[in-house]
């Protein structure tokens, strides 16, 4: 029994460390993990299930997350898998770990800021300033609040002048 | 109780799809790229969150009914203009910029203060969907209040064409808030506080419009009504149309 029961947390640490290499088709630096979408894994006799929860209501990727996650999965001869989605609690950008902040950094995104800035719905309001991922300047500019996909806007480097992205506080 | 759930559930899926389908037909037609962009995104969030309620209400009906085999897409694709309870503000065609902003700001506000009372609700799963779609709708109002605010204190041209967006659109503002049978059964159940909403969102509207140099059309208090209950303007017909023709070709068809 013990045995056992030490098999399936060892399946399930491997199941972790296989899932950092299942990464967001629209941001392909970071991985599931880095993200903060898997929020359970579990193995019920054979079965994997693998819990996750949408960054957007309406993110287009998550239907090819769930299946880059079944195929990860299979290939390391799981054959009976489950991907359930939950909504509650809500994702946040808080539960981006630090090394995907530092891989969004380096592939030319701002991160979201560590101290989360939720967006007041006030017009005009200033938001917290945004360092520009090329030059490091603050002295950026926001374009838009909506950017390439959901999870970004669009800002720009008054400095480097380079138009950038920004992973926005959610 | 059961119905009066499944029928607010199909009400506030309906109004989030109809209004999403409205500004994805601004893709490729935005004034700039950037707000072709933002509009988009808009859209992709509404229909985003109709698809959550859509597969809750398919859960609630295929409980009552086994074999009703409902889905997300049948409901959205496969009903007719009649069973939509979507109000009537939402399929109001685009019109010019002014009018798109115009309905979007109103029915973001309204959403985001019925939101704001629906993520205490003690439908765990409707407040769940809440709770993830107000961080979005907070987005949506911030982003058409700045609009109303540019084009009303803008130029003269900018503020004449927002003047008639919002006296156009100021009769479907009502109905938003005329409780139907349905909502007055889910609001008495969850608490829901009717006027809290109405007097919040009066409130941040006339704030919006006073900044963007504009009034509330206060003689202007006769209201259309009818959508909640499927009694729709001519509109609709022609947004599903559009919307379902592909479903209604190739019955089941994906791609």
């Amino acid at each position: 029994m013990v045995i056992i029961k030490v098999g399936i947390e060892q399946t399930i640490q491997s199941i972790w460390q296989l899932l950092e290499s299942v990464c967001d088709p629209e941001v392909p630096v970071l991985s599931v993990i880095d993200l903060g979408i898997i929020r359970n894994i579990e193995i019920e006799n054979d079965k994997v299930i693998v819990t996750i929860t949408p960054t957007y209501t309406g993110c287009p990727a998550m239907d090819v997350i769930s299946m880059s996650i079944r195929m990860a999965l299979l290939e390391k001869g799981f054959k009976n898998i489950q991907i359930k989605s939950v909504l509650s609690p809500a994702w946040t950008t808080d539960w981006v770990s630090e090394k995907g902040k530092e891989k969004l950094a380096a592939y030319g995104i701002a991160p979201p800021n560590t101290k989360q800035v939720v967006c007041s719905p006030d017009a005009f309001a200033e938001e917290e300033a945004i360092q520009c991922p090329r030059c490091r300047s603050y002295h950026t500019k926001l374009v838009s609040q909506f950017g390439s996909t959901a999870c970004k806007a669009l800002y720009q480097c008054e400095d480097c002048k380079e138009p950038f992205d920004y992973f926005k506080c959610h | 109780m059961k119905n009066e759930l499944i029928d607010f559930t199909l009400y506030l899926a309906d109004n989030a799809l109809i209004i999403g389908h409205r500004n994805s037909e601004w893709c490729g037609h935005g004034p700039v790229l950037e707000q072709d962009i933002a509009i988009t995104n808009i859209s992709l969030d509404l229909i985003g969150q109709a698809r959550n309620f859509y597969q809750y209400a398919a859960q609630l009906i295929n409980e009552e009914n086994t074999e009703a085999k409902a889905t997300e897409d049948t409901l959205a694709y496969l009903r007719d203009g009649w069973d939509f309870k979507n109000s009537l503000l939402t399929e109001h065609p685009n019109g010019d910029w002014a009018q798109t902003i115009t309905r979007q700001f109103f029915f973001s506000v309204y959403q985001y203060y019925l939101y704001q009372q629906l993520q205490n609700c003690s439908n765990e799963q409707i407040a769940a969907i809440a709770i993830k779609a107000l961080k979005e709708v907070t987005y949506h109002v911030k982003w058409s209040s700045e609009w109303m605010i540019r084009l009303g204190d803008g130029t003269e041209e900018s503020n004449s064409r927002l003047k008639k967006a919002i006296d156009n659109l100021w009769m479907f503002t009502g109905e938003l808030f005329d409780l139907s049978a349905y909502e007055s059964v889910i609001y008495s159940a969850w608490n829901i506080d009717n006027d809290k909403i109405k007097n919040e969102w009066e409130s941040k509207v006339k704030g919006i419009l006073e900044e963007a140099t504009l009034e509330i059309p206060v003689n202007a208090t006769w209201h259309q009504s009818g959508g909640k209950t499927g009694t729709h303007s001519e509109h609709l017909g022609f947004l599903l149309a559009e919307m379902q023709s592909l479903q209604r070709a190739y019955p089941g068809n994906e791609w």
